[in-house]
């Protein structure tokens, strides 16, 4: 089923965040999804992030840098976003496995230009940042405070047709 | 395919990428997987390699010049002199590093070095080791290949290489690390466990103890090279000098067992990831040649094994 994107934001200003950061590798050993829930990037050093802030329990995206998610191929990593109901992230990159693992869960890996996140940093400065995404039309509407900023995306049909199936599986089941 | 050093494979000519589980899982139930298409960067390289400087000093020296994702969505294509002159077991290491800098995968072309190895496999496949070089051949780039770049290394005047800070293409020579102290010393995993590697640590162990101030773990990668390396005697020349040895796990790489770093530890490893907490929180990492580790944990402190 397709998911839900969009909502409160949060900017993790920094790059190269890596999937050891995002859920270390001792919560591995879990079974279950949901058991990954409350560890959501608990060992993220960022200047002005706490994971156990109220902010990261109400975000629905991620603002942040180059090559998110690098590292390891563990799933596990947009599995606890899933689980903590944030499916859209916004990055000037990714790391591939972490990107196509987050496709293949149905969910949103945008990429913006450098100039693209520079501007929802700044507008992040004015208040709660809030992001609509459109898919349809590949469009972003950010607001905090009072003001507001459109972007447009881009994203591989392919990919897209993953995120309104749901994710790889259903897209591979109604396939092949 | 699956964990993200599955590019390790490349070194037989493979395409090998790593995936996340609904990759796999849409792999083994439907046959499918879907990749967007890589672009290729040809990577020269050239000169002849030190004693003492391995195909983990060249990965590392690559990565460094590359950064983390200087090869994201790329096929890293290693060759030149120094590849060909390369063992699997060195080829392995080189491959194995690609994702580091963020490539798909990193591939050697496969040539009688490949067959050779590779030989006790497939000898019921063909009438000779000529015949299947032929046929390995079809899989080497034409000689009209499209390479997004082509990049050159010569690699004569390259020192042992080993990391800084937290992410691997923080990178310096040994001499700008030497007597850095250190906790522990590993040994092992996808990057550097195999017999060669265990060879090149033990030659520098032998006849030497550890410091006192230093756990040293080697963590032979399968059963079949422990066993390799009893009967060789490596694995005696590591316990004598004081070495912890363990089954063949990922364990203490990242963190989960055999080795775990306490608060403010460190240890210099042959792993591939040197993430802030990998080993453990708190815990800093140091990626090294096995001959360097070896050296390292004979010193205590961070060493180059060509002058200890």
């Amino acid at each position: 089923m397709k998911k839900q994107f969009g909502g409160p934001a949060i900017v993790l200003d920094r790059s190269d965040i890596n999937t050891d950061e995002i859920i270390p590798a001792k919560y591995l050993t879990e079974v279950t999804k949901e058991a990954l829930k409350p560890h959501i990037l608990e060992d993220l050093d960022v200047k002005g992030f706490d994971p156990k802030a109220e902010e990261l329990k109400k975000a629905r995206v991620i603002v942040t840098r180059e090559n998110f998610g690098c590292g390891s191929s563990r799933e596990h990593a947009p599995w606890v976003f899933e689980v903590n109901d944030v499916h859209t992230i916004i990055a000037e990159s990714y790391a591939r496995i972490f990107r196509q693992n987050m496709f293949n869960c149905g969910m949103l890996a945008i990429e913006l230009p450098r100039e693209g996140i520079d501007e929802l940093v700044d507008l992040s400065k004015n208040g709660d940042l809030e992001v609509d995404v459109d898919l349809e039309a590949q469009e972003l509407i950010a607001r905090a405070g009072d003001s507001q900023q459109r972007f447009v995306f881009d994203i591989s049909p392919f990919d897209k047709a993953l995120v309104e199936a749901g994710g790889w599986v259903e897209y591979a089941d109604s396939r092949y | 395919m699956g964990d993200s050093h599955t590019c390790t494979h490349g070194a037989f000519g493979a395409f090998a990428a790593g995936v996340g589980t609904t990759d796999l899982e849409v792999g083994i139930l439907k046959g499918v997987c879907a990749f967007r298409k890589p672009r290729t960067i040809r990577v020269e390289i050239t000169g002849t390699l030190s004693e003492g400087v391995y195909a983990k000093d060249v990965i590392l020296h690559i990565i460094g010049q590359l950064g983390v994702n200087g090869a994201t969505d790329r096929v890293l294509e290693f060759g030149g002199p120094v590849v060909d002159a390369m063992s699997m077991d060195a080829r392995m290491t080189l491959c194995n590093m690609a994702i580091e800098a963020g490539g798909t995968c990193g591939v050697c072309l496969p040539d009688a070095t490949t067959v050779e190895y590779l030989w006790p496999f497939i000898h019921d496949e063909y009438p000779s080791r000529d015949a299947a070089l032929e046929e390995f051949r079809m899989w080497h780039s034409d000689p009209d290949a499209i390479y997004e770049d082509i990049l050159t290394f010569d690699v004569s005047e390259l020192e042992p290489q080993v990391t800084f800070d937290f992410k691997p293409d923080c990178v310096s020579p040994v001499s700008g690390m030497q007597g850095t102290p250190v906790d522990q010393v590993y040994i092992g995993t996808c990057t550097n466990g195999r017999i060669e590697d265990l060879r090149q640590a033990a030659e520098v162990l032998k006849g030497r103890r550890i410091s006192e101030n230093v756990r040293g773990i080697v963590s032979p990668a399968t059963p079949k090279i422990f066993n390799d390396a009893l009967k060789e005697g490596i694995i005696q020349i590591f316990m004598d000098a004081g070495f912890c040895v363990t089954n063949p796990t990922c364990g203490a790489c990242l963190g989960m067992s055999n080795g775990v770093l306490a608060e403010g530890e460190v240890c210099a490893s042959t792993s591939n990831r040197n993430f802030n907490g990998r080993m453990g929180k708190g815990g800093m990492v140091h990626l090294v040649s096995p001959a360097t580790a070896a050296a390292t944990a004979v010193a205590g402190v961070i060493s180059d094994a060509r002058t200890l």
